[in-house]
């Protein structure tokens, strides 16, 4: 599947100033992984070094936390949106 | 109508409505449990005086106090207000772009307003909160992202009410903010019938958070991970402020007049409802649309209303 990624200003240094990458991937593991390698100065960012998700990155399949689907399993469609968010403090 | 010795007893036992003429799918209820009905205007109310009671049955509080607590308006509408009735001074550290009426409530409380870089959100409200508290450890902080009195209002109250009021309820829906809500509401429903599900509406940490300098300023409230939010919620589900802002409008054809974080909840709703065969969803209206009135969002073009929104924090 090729999959759009879309990253946050935080992250946009990294990926050559672009907010959006389109990469190859079946999940959203093999999603981020291409996007490592595309961008190698991500590494470490989105995924830690062990392969799970950073604690204050969030994912989203069509704006759905992956944290509450299946994880870095989860299945990409070839039309899926792959938004990349940093967890922040929300509003109260 | 008996007569009450004074506002606080008036928080809590707000009304359930039905809104399903909004569902997209016929068989599946809307239901919003409207907090804006309560005193100061918001949920966070319960929340207030949940922290405040606490705090005093803790002797954390001697009379007089100075409380300090980060907020983008709400808790710090309700905190104002009790203390006010209770000779206690607050001060709330606020982010420059929220609307004006949260900080004109605040200062109808009297309540003392500390700035904190719009730029960075309720992330930076909470990070300056942090530091002045240990620069200040004669005030109080109740600090609501961390603490379990928070979660115990609506696990006590919010949560009751629902299930006494719609014992039918297959989902609930609302904002996550500090995830006290959530946390104190879903774990109460799920201990009735664990079939119940929870779902998290958030707003995009985009533009917003441009202030952020690394990843490593990120930030999960204390509650959540404490209180093993990540297990509780079955679904969370970003909504834009487009969209949020639409279905605000709808409300109001309904005559619910509700903040934009409303809108956000039931759009929300609307997706669950898409995807359920049949079902009851209850959502939460943290709050009625008066304190979002400067921000032209029923009257003014929704593209433009909504471009404008995503540098305001509406939550």
């Amino acid at each position: 599947m090729s999959v759009e990624v879309r990253l946050p200003t935080l992250l946009r240094a990294a990926a050559n100033g672009s907010s959006r990458v389109v990469v190859e991937g079946d999940t959203v593991g093999e999603v981020l992984k291409s996007l490592e390698q595309a961008h190698p100065s991500l590494s470490g960012q989105v995924l830690t070094e062990d392969g799970t998700l950073h604690r204050f990155v969030n994912v989203y399949v069509d704006d759905d936390d992956v944290r509450y689907l299946d994880g870095l399993d989860t299945k990409v469609l070839d039309d899926s949106v792959v938004s990349i968010l940093p967890a922040v403090a929300g509003g109260a | 109508m008996a007569v009450h010795p004074g506002v606080l007893s008036l928080i809590g036992n707000t009304p359930l409505v039905d809104i399903s003429a909004l569902s997209p799918n016929p068989s599946a209820k809307i239901l919003v449990k409207l907090e804006g009905m309560n005193p100061g205007g918001s949920v966070k109310d319960r929340v207030a005086l949940s922290l405040i009671e606490d705090a005093e049955a803790r002797g954390v509080l001697e009379p007089g106090a100075i409380l300090l607590e980060p907020s983008s308006g709400n808790t710090g509408i309700g905190l104002a207000l009790v203390c006010r009735l209770k000779g206690y001074h607050l001060k709330v550290v606020l982010p420059t772009n929220v609307s004006i009426e949260r900080r004109q409530l605040l200062e109808v409380f009297g309540a003392e307003i500390i700035e904190s870089p719009g730029s960075e959100g309720s992330n930076g409200a909470v990070r300056l909160a942090r530091r002045l508290a240990a620069e200040h450890p004669e005030w109080a902080f109740l600090y609501q992202y961390a603490n379990p009195a928070n979660p115990r209002a609506h696990y006590e109250g919010t949560g009751p009410e629902i299930y006494r009021d719609c014992p039918e309820i297959t989902h609930f829906v609302a904002g996550l903010g500090t995830s006290g809500t959530l946390l104190g509401v879903g774990r109460y429903l799920k201990e009735q019938r664990s079939d119940i599900q929870v779902w998290a509406v958030e707003p995009p940490t985009g533009e917003m958070v441009d202030g952020l300098r690394n990843l490593d300023d990120g930030y999960v409230p204390p509650i959540f991970l404490d209180l093993g939010g990540e297990k509780l919620l079955d679904r969370k589900t970003v909504v834009g402020p487009r969209d949020s802002i639409a279905w605000t409008r709808r409300l109001a054809d309904l005559g619910v007049f509700a903040g934009i974080s409303t809108g956000a909840a039931l759009a929300g709703a609307v997706r669950c409802a898409r995807q359920v065969e049949s079902g009851t969803i209850v959502i939460i209206s943290p709050d009625g649309g008066w304190k979002y009135l400067s921000s032209d969002a029923w009257t003014g073009d929704l593209d433009e209303v909504a471009e404008r929104a995503t540098k305001t924090i509406y939550f």
